[in-house]
């Protein structure tokens, strides 16, 4: 037991922490609600930002300087510092495992533009950068014989007096609980962009699972009311076009054609922008069309393939549809310097986590380095204090949530109140907001938490229930929402990715961040 | 329009709203609103994730790029163990990856990658994991050990990497259960959503192997007599 890290979720950061804890000397073990190559990371398309010795043009304290400011006063100064000079360093390591990156003309990284940035910083791989980071660190998962075990779903983090002794989950296989036991468990669970429904490119599973499971365990969040909605999903569908098409020089234009932003703005400005001339009665689109068809084959041969099978138009010569949707949530599990909550031995990395890089308003290109550089901290961190604990505690089962959600009615269809609690989300806790619609958001979802007894789940087989799995997802939304609502009412103001039509300048007794726990709002 | 699912048994639907909709939303739609036990995996909705792989009329699909038609048939993956409905267990068939040893051996210094060498697996490492071309093999029928073309593809990804510091030990690696057990049939380049050919990249590794001093096992028998 000594000396036994667990990692829950294997995206990006899961895996790198994995990799991490592993080669420090720990026996690691991998929990995955579904398999490895599945999750989120592989949506990932732009780039991941670095300045590299053949970078020109740019330096480390530029890319600093841009993501500080894109985060409008409510990052670390020492971590955002932390993570863009480690940047060159993940790279090499990276490269140095096999990632499949563009090259420049003389073998070196290819560099792209993405919003907010003064430097060709995002390294790239086609428009498929994130896939393939992902499936590289699969493999060097692989190399190392690291225990993977699929289809397990997190219910609890298991603590004794606020320590860590291991962890929860539903086999969904066959509908059993069991129980993983560890001195450190490392969260890297994904973010909860989903509360939006369908108005979000995320992947299904996005639900916010271990940032409910910290809060239940008696850890903090925070700054849950920065969502980022990404200014270019396709209309009808909210998947994804990367930013790497409007870092290649393309428009965004309205229905009479005309540009209305400077395209590479950072996103909350970009979709603020779109959102305002949707409300004039504007339809936008972008355009790509000048770049080219080989430009396009070449670098942005996903974003081809999308959007003729998604919106049936072909971006070498039409105009794309598109729409601002929830992409990335900045808040997440507060952890201190080495990665750790408050909870001893409970470490979390990657979208899930608030290192406080992002803070109001996240930089395309810094998502994928954030899972790299601090899931490598989060990964060696809990090696450490596995190695360094002789006090273990045998974990246990205080309740047991599966029996309670059997005695509930199944009066209320959960799958309606999901896609109406994700329309309302986008309307009204959207890319601007107000108090009157934060306010009544708030109560619809106080009342759906008070009615969770009177759903359920009406497939009673313990194989691979996936109405179950959606419930308990539901559920986790629905804990989560309230906290993003809560946060959004406090914050009399607009900063980054929360604007307030009724308080629409930054207002500097805000420059702090919304910490909550599970009895509310403990700091700000 | 109505569509028959593989359950425990074919089960009829009948989606007439649901027209013009990607298979992945049809699924979504009855699950959602006609019956909840209806099961299978789905992530991305976006074609990258290769969860929702599957079967319509006995050929591999991603069900959120295939738009159905009237009267379809949707099955589960073959070559895989069934967990329910439209779920399989992909364990093994991923375990075939590490078996094949598909990782690159770094090197002490990294060397640069030409804008050309990048080009040689750049259509290999699209690759999604979905497991299409491993339902789609028709080997698994007499080989339940064959190591299969995603994993014999990554082979030849990290075997084509100039950065890679032991092309030897991955084809050695792949000899045995491994590239000559492969019929050449071309099913898995068929059904591949990411436009790879595991056979084309089976073929180059024969080519590889025989640098490396190996034969096709399958010639010099004959007249080698059958032990009866």
């Amino acid at each position: 037991m000594k000396n036994k890290v667990l990692v829950v979720g294997a995206g990006g950061a899961g895996l790198v922490a994995a990799i991490n804890a592993h080669d420090n000397g720990s026996d690691v073990t991998i929990l995955t609600k579904d398999y490895p190559t599945r999750s989120q990371t592989s949506m990932a398309q732009g780039g991941i930002n670095a300045v590299l010795k053949h970078s020109e043009n740019d330096s480390v304290e530029e890319h600093i300087a841009n993501t500080l400011k894109s985060a409008a006063g409510i990052a670390n100064e020492d971590e955002v510092t932390k993570m863009c000079s480690e940047a060159p360093n993940a790279l090499e390591w990276l490269d140095n495992i096999g990632v499949q990156f563009s090259r420049t003309s003389d073998g070196k990284i290819a560099h792209r533009r993405l919003g907010g940035a003064t430097g060709d910083r995002a390294c790239y791989a086609q428009d498929y950068t994130g896939l393939k980071i992902l499936h590289t660190l699969y493999d060097q998962v692989l190399k190392r014989g690291i225990e993977i075990k699929n289809d397990m779903f997190l219910l609890d983090i298991l603590t004794t007096e606020n320590k860590v002794s291991g962890v929860s989950v539903l086999n969904k296989r066959n509908g059993e609980i069991e129980i993983y036991e560890a001195p450190a468990v490392i969260l890297a669970t994904g973010g909860y962009a989903r509360i939006y429904d369908k108005h979000s490119t995320n992947a299904v599973g996005t639900s916010g699972d271990g940032l409910a499971a910290a809060i239940r365990a008696g850890a903090r969040v925070s700054d849950m009311e920065f969502v980022q909605f990404h200014p270019t999903a396709l209309k009808n569908s909210s998947i994804l076009i990367s930013e790497s098409a409007r870092g290649a020089g393309g428009y965004l234009l309205n229905s009479k054609g005309e540009r209305f932003v400077d395209e590479l703005l950072p996103r909350d400005k970009v979709a603020l922008a779109i959102h305002e001339e949707i409300a004039k009665g504007e339809d936008i689109f972008l355009d790509i069309r000048h770049l080219g068809e080989e430009f396009i084959d070449h670098e942005l041969p996903q974003e081809r393939k999308l959007a003729k099978l998604y919106e049936n138009v072909d971006p070498v010569n039409d105009l794309i549809p598109i729409k601002p949707v929830a992409h990335y949530t900045m808040g997440g599990i507060e952890v201190s310097k080495d990665s750790q909550t408050i909870v001893s031995g409970l470490f979390a990395c990657g979208e899930c986590a608030n290192h406080r890089v992002h803070g109001a308003n996240r930089l395309g290109g810094n998502s994928l380095l954030e899972l790299v550089v601090f899931g490598k901290e989060a990964g060696i961190s809990a090696s450490k204090f596995a190695q360094n604990t002789d006090d273990i505690k045998a974990a246990s089962l205080d309740s047991n949530i599966l029996d309670e959600i059997s005695e509930y009615t199944n009066e209320i269809d959960f799958y309606e109140l999901r896609e109406s609690m994700g329309n309302m989300f986008y309307k009204n806790v959207g890319i601007s907001r107000d108090k009157e619609a934060l306010q009544e958001s708030l109560n619809t979802v106080k009342e759906y938490l008070s009615k969770l007894p009177l759903m359920g789940v009406q497939d009673k087989s313990k194989i691979y229930n996936t109405n179950l799995i959606e419930f308990l997802e539901f559920k986790n939304m629905l804990e989560l929402s309230r906290l993003v609502l809560k946060g959004a009412l406090d914050r009399e103001e607009s900063r980054g990715a929360h604007f307030r039509s009724d308080y629409p300048v930054i207002d500097e007794a805000y420059s702090k961040h919304t910490i909550v726990d599970i009895n509310g709002v403990v700091a700000s | 329009m109505k569509i028959k699912i593989q359950r425990e048994e074919l089960v009829e639907y009948d989606v007439a709203s649901q027209e013009g909709s990607t298979l992945l939303e049809v699924l979504n739609f009855i699950k959602t609103k006609v019956d909840p036990t209806l099961t299978y995996s789905s992530g991305c909705r976006s074609s990258v994730c290769g969860s929702c792989a599957m079967r319509a009329n006995e050929k591999e699909v991603l069900a959120c790029t295939y738009k159905p038609q009237d009267g379809d048939v949707i099955e589960p993956l073959k070559n895989v163990p069934l967990i329910r409905d439209l779920v399989v267990d992909m364990d093994k068939a991923l375990e075939f990856n590490a078996k094949s040893k598909a990782w690159l051996n770094s090197c002490d210094t990294t060397p640069d990658v030409s804008e050309e060498a990048e080009k040689l697996n750049e259509v290999q490492s699209d690759c999604i994991l979905c497991g299409s071309c491993y339902s789609a093999c028709p080997v698994y029928a007499v080989n339940s050990e064959f190591k299969g073309p995603f994993s014999l593809t990554r082979v030849y990804k990290y075997v084509s990497d100039v950065r890679d510091a032991d092309v030897k030990e991955k084809i050695d690696t792949v000899q045995s259960t491994g590239i000559w057990d492969c019929t050449l049939c071309n099913e898995c380049t068929m059904v591949c959503p990411q436009d790879i050919s595991s056979k084309a990249d089976i073929e180059k590794l024969r080519m590889k192997s025989s640098q490396y001093g190996y034969m096709d096992p399958n010639f010099g028998n004959f007249g080698g007599g059958l032990s009866f």
